[in-house]
């Protein structure tokens, strides 16, 4: 703190600040404070719950495939059927749960973690939740008419143009990823500008927690890979709806474009998913290895090597296309490279374990699931690499088992590690450790169950995508187990659910800090008040919760009044001042309808009605920015 | 600087250092230019994976005149909008509402010769006439589309600043806007560059 500060007039007391503090920040539960409110918990725990709902009804999708699978011959599923649910159980597993998910994570905690009042712009924050949430809706609503896109999770051209896809489906999966593009950014945006400028006073780059590194490092692959899916859904709306050629041989088009744009955006979107999973590793292992992550830098220098790297390794999903030789190489070498900064992350935590003192709790044991199965799945992912072996497996079930290793493994486990750590920060309530205990061992065992034998069935020649397959292949064991496996899969993740709601309704509540965490989401109350700190903390270290300079500021220095966030400079975290934080207001649900009257304009042909969303966008939107009334003096003009 | 009470209240009013603003309209206009990029790329390489002639024929190289005066009518208009943002951080509110004026018309004027451009080129081929066609169309509308997003904002910052919401204390908006004015400038170069000068080489 600076000297003048001292100079300012005290507020008579604490409690005071404290009371005026919730006059300015409260918000009175009604109808129109749910709807308008820019809360960023409030909105984080949204986005988890829609996210958590959608994770629902995508699983569900899975154990449907799984049970038509479970037997040859089975008729539980036409083949139509089949692909509407394997093409949306990807499409939503991908782009309406983990991000979303993760974004809601990020959403509650970032703030906290830096020691901010709110994201950097809360309005654009619950603009982005809503349009998440209407996206999610239009596309999962396409299942209960039977429209639902079918031409697998990358839409590969020419299957999923005309003419050999008509019907409304995948103008769904186009225009509804589009839409859902728009939240994405708009998050991913809020995200970097979040910690850039408003990190608590003190938190120089060198002292921000890692998952906050991970939130922005997968903010900024979002601001440089989505554009090329928003562009190449684009492209297919236009081919399919307006006559278009972009992907179009006989007329000059290229269908090979569509995989380049696909990939540019689909590999680094591995590490989007995964990148934030990584994060919460990074935050949960302190509290229970009672000690901070080995190597701070190198794990830093990790993240953004990922970032950057995961560009150069699109072409490693179209090895089987026919791309000249040379170009395959470098891109293997991209591929194989890509594994050394994700091997340092482990090998980081390994010695983080070694050398703590462990406290074996079950975000801890989900933690050690994450390890297990993220190794395997980057174990089978180096043999990709390999542009003979991958020539082989293409597109067999081997292919279906590597990357739910990866991606249940590798963001799942730790999200699951997550909710359990944070619920008692998102609720105020604990979970019961022994209904915990279960949910991990069968969520483990069953997750293994269900993906190891497809290594073997994959091998075996199976292809992925069939609906069915004849019964002397010797595949019918390995299926069985499988399915069998997904059923216990399924158990264990409602016991996760079910001790989430149990906690909300009856857990004992939670202490500002049950684990002796390190970072400042701990240094409040559980859950935070609405302003979140009542005095911005000064924060001198990596581990500011374990540090007795910050805990100490923390009781002693003055609050920071009004409904107000405090600045900070980017590199070095000092003070810059306060800025005013806008009030919660209806504007942004009603920009986001806006955008949802244009994609079911477009998606129905209705092009007026499309028009009149756009209109009522342009009039929400210039509401929105319009600048308050100013005196010459407050603006300040030339006499 | 006269005496002020507290640091804190005076940077309230005036934040030293970048705002937030700007590094949300900074990060906005890179994931917006990396929109162009893709578009762009997709451009060239249905380009070079398709036959020796580009544009493929019948269609003939893209007529120079009137993009030329496009461009000398766009470039040019970053020049008030940088104008009126140095008039108001000194407090000239007359120069701010001339600066806006001026890009507004700069700005219309382009599209209308961008309309008369199309009302030529649609006589010679469409959207749908093959792809080079799809690429063509979908590139410049999606600029012009920017441009006329671009002319909102700056339209609306016009009609504020006659309410007075602006000075040199308070002009925020007025950077933001030019920002994305320039963004939209520059994308333009780009354009103009791969799809009108490029076949000709
Ligand atoms: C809840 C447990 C899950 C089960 C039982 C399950 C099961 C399956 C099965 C059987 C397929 C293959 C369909 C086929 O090729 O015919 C599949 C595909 C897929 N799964 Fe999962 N899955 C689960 C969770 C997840 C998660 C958490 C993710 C991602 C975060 C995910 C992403 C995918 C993707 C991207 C595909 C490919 C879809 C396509 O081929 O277009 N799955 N899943």
């Amino acid at each position: 703190m600076s000297v003048e500060t001292e100079e300012q007039a005290r507020p008579a007391s604490r409690s005071e600040a404290v009371a005026a503090l919730e006059k300015d920040w409260g918000e009175r539960p009604s109808l129109r404070s749910w709807f308008s409110t820019v809360d960023h918990k409030r909105i984080g725990r949204r986005y988890m719950v829609t996210a958590g709902i959608f994770f629902i009804l995508a699983g569900t999708d899975a154990m449907i495939l799984r049970t038509q699978l479970a037997r040859p011959n089975a008729t539980v599923l036409s083949p139509e059927a089949y692909d509407q649910l394997f093409t949306m159980h990807g499409t939503a597993m991908i782009f309406l749960f983990s991000t979303p998910m993760f974004f809601g994570f990020g959403n509650f905690l970032v703030p906290l973690m830096i020691g901010a009042r709110d994201m950097a712009f809360p309005r654009l924050n619950a603009f982005g939740y809503w349009v998440f949430a209407f996206a999610g809706t239009v596309m999962f609503s396409s299942q209960l008419v039977g429209r639902a896109p079918d031409g697998g999770w990358f839409g590969y051209v020419p299957l999923t143009d005309t003419p050999y896809s008509s019907g409304i489906n995948l103008d769904v999966y186009s225009l509804g990823l589009l839409f859902l593009g728009v939240s994405t950014t708009a998050g991913a945006i809020n995200f970097i500008v979040t910690v850039v400028k408003m990190r608590a006073p003190g938190m120089s780059l060198n002292r921000v927690p890692l998952f906050v590194w991970a939130i922005v490092g997968t903010s900024f692959m979002v601001i440089f890979a989505l554009p090329a899916l928003n562009v190449a859904n684009a492209m297919l709306f236009l081919d399919r709806r307006f006559g278009a050629h972009f992907f179009d041989p006989a007329h000059g088009g290229n269908t090979l474009l569509w995989q380049h744009l696909f990939w540019i955006f689909g590999h680094p979107d591995v590490y989007i998913i995964v990148m934030p999973a990584l994060g919460i590793v990074s935050a949960v292992l302190p509290a229970f290895c009672r000690r901070g992550v080995v190597a701070y830098p190198l794990m830093v220098l990790a993240i953004v090597t990922i970032s950057i790297i995961s560009f150069g390794v699109w072409v490693h999903h179209m090895f089987a296309t026919g791309l000249p030789q040379l170009s395959y190489s470098f891109f293997s070498a991209a591929s194989t490279l890509i594994t050394i900064p994700s091997g340092i992350q482990i090998f980081a935590w390994l010695f983080t374990m070694l050398r703590g003192r462990i406290v074996v709790r079950t975000p801890f044991l989900f933690v050690v699931g994450f390890i297990v199965t993220f190794v395997l799945g980057g174990f089978t992912g180096v043999m990709f690499a390999i542009t003979a072996f991958d020539q082989q497996v293409t597109d067999s079930y081997f292919v279906v088992a590597h990357f739910h290793y990866v991606l249940f493994g590798g963001a799942v486990f730790p999200m699951i590690a997550g909710i359990y750590y944070w619920l008692p920060k998102f609720t105020g309530k604990m979970y019961a450790e022994k209904l915990s205990r279960w949910a991990f061992w069968l969520v483990f065992i069953g997750f293994n169950t269900t993906f190891m034998p497809m290594h073997v069935s994959g091998l075996l020649g199976m292809p992925r995508r069939i609906y069915t397959y004849p019964g002397d292949l010797g595949w019918d064991l390995w299926n069985l187990i499988s399915t069998i496996g997904a059923y216990v899969l399924a158990v264990g993740l409602l016991l996760v659910l079910i001790g989430v709601l149990q906690a909300i309704r009856r857990g004992r509540l939670a202490p500002d800090d049950p684990w002796g965490g390190d970072t400042l989401e701990w240094a409040t109350t559980s859950p935070p008040r609405p302003y979140n700190f009542v005095t911005v903390p000064t924060v001198h270290s990596v581990h500011p919760m374990w540090d007795e300079r910050t805990t100490a500021a923390l009781a002693t220095d003055p609050p920071l009044p009004d409904h107000q966030a405090m600045a900070t400079s980017e590199l070095d975290g000092r003070e810059e001042g306060a800025i005013e934080m806008p009030e919660a207001s209806l504007l942004p649900l009603v920009s986001a309808l806006g955008i949802l009257v244009v994609v079911l304009g477009l998606l129905w042909g209705w092009y007026w009605f499309a028009g009149a969303g756009a209109l009522l966008i342009f009039g929400t939107v210039a509401r929105w920015m319009w600048p308050p009334e100013r005196t010459p003096e407050e603006a300040g003009v030339a006499s | 600087m006269t005496a002020v009470t507290s640091p804190r209240l005076l940077s309230a009013e005036m934040p030293s250092g970048r705002t937030t603003g700007w590094w949300g309209m900074i990060l906005f206009v890179t994931t917006e230019a990396t929109v162009f990029a893709a578009m762009l790329g997709s451009y060239f390489y249905v380009r070079f994976q398709s036959g020796p002639q580009w544009p493929p024929p019948p269609l003939e190289d893209p007529k120079l005149m009137k993009v030329i005066i496009m461009t000398a009518v766009l470039l040019p208009s970053s020049v008030p909008v940088m104008w009126a943002e140095r008039g108001i951080r000194k407090g000239q509110r007359w120069r701010l509402r001339a600066g806006l004026a001026i890009t507004l018309v700069l700005g219309l004027s382009f599209l209308g010769l961008q309309a008369w451009e199309y009302s030529e080129d649609l006589k010679k081929h469409t959207l749908t006439t093959d792809a080079y066609s799809s690429l063509f169309y979908s590139i410049t509308t999606l600029h012009g589309f920017h441009v006329a997003v671009g002319l909102l904002m700056v339209g609306w910052l016009l009609a504020a600043s006659l309410r007075g919401s602006f000075g040199y204390r308070r002009h925020e908006r007025v950077r933001l806007t030019a920002i994305y004015w320039h963004f939209v400038d520059v994308v333009w170069v780009a354009i103009f560059i791969s799809l009108y000068l490029s076949p000709r080489l």
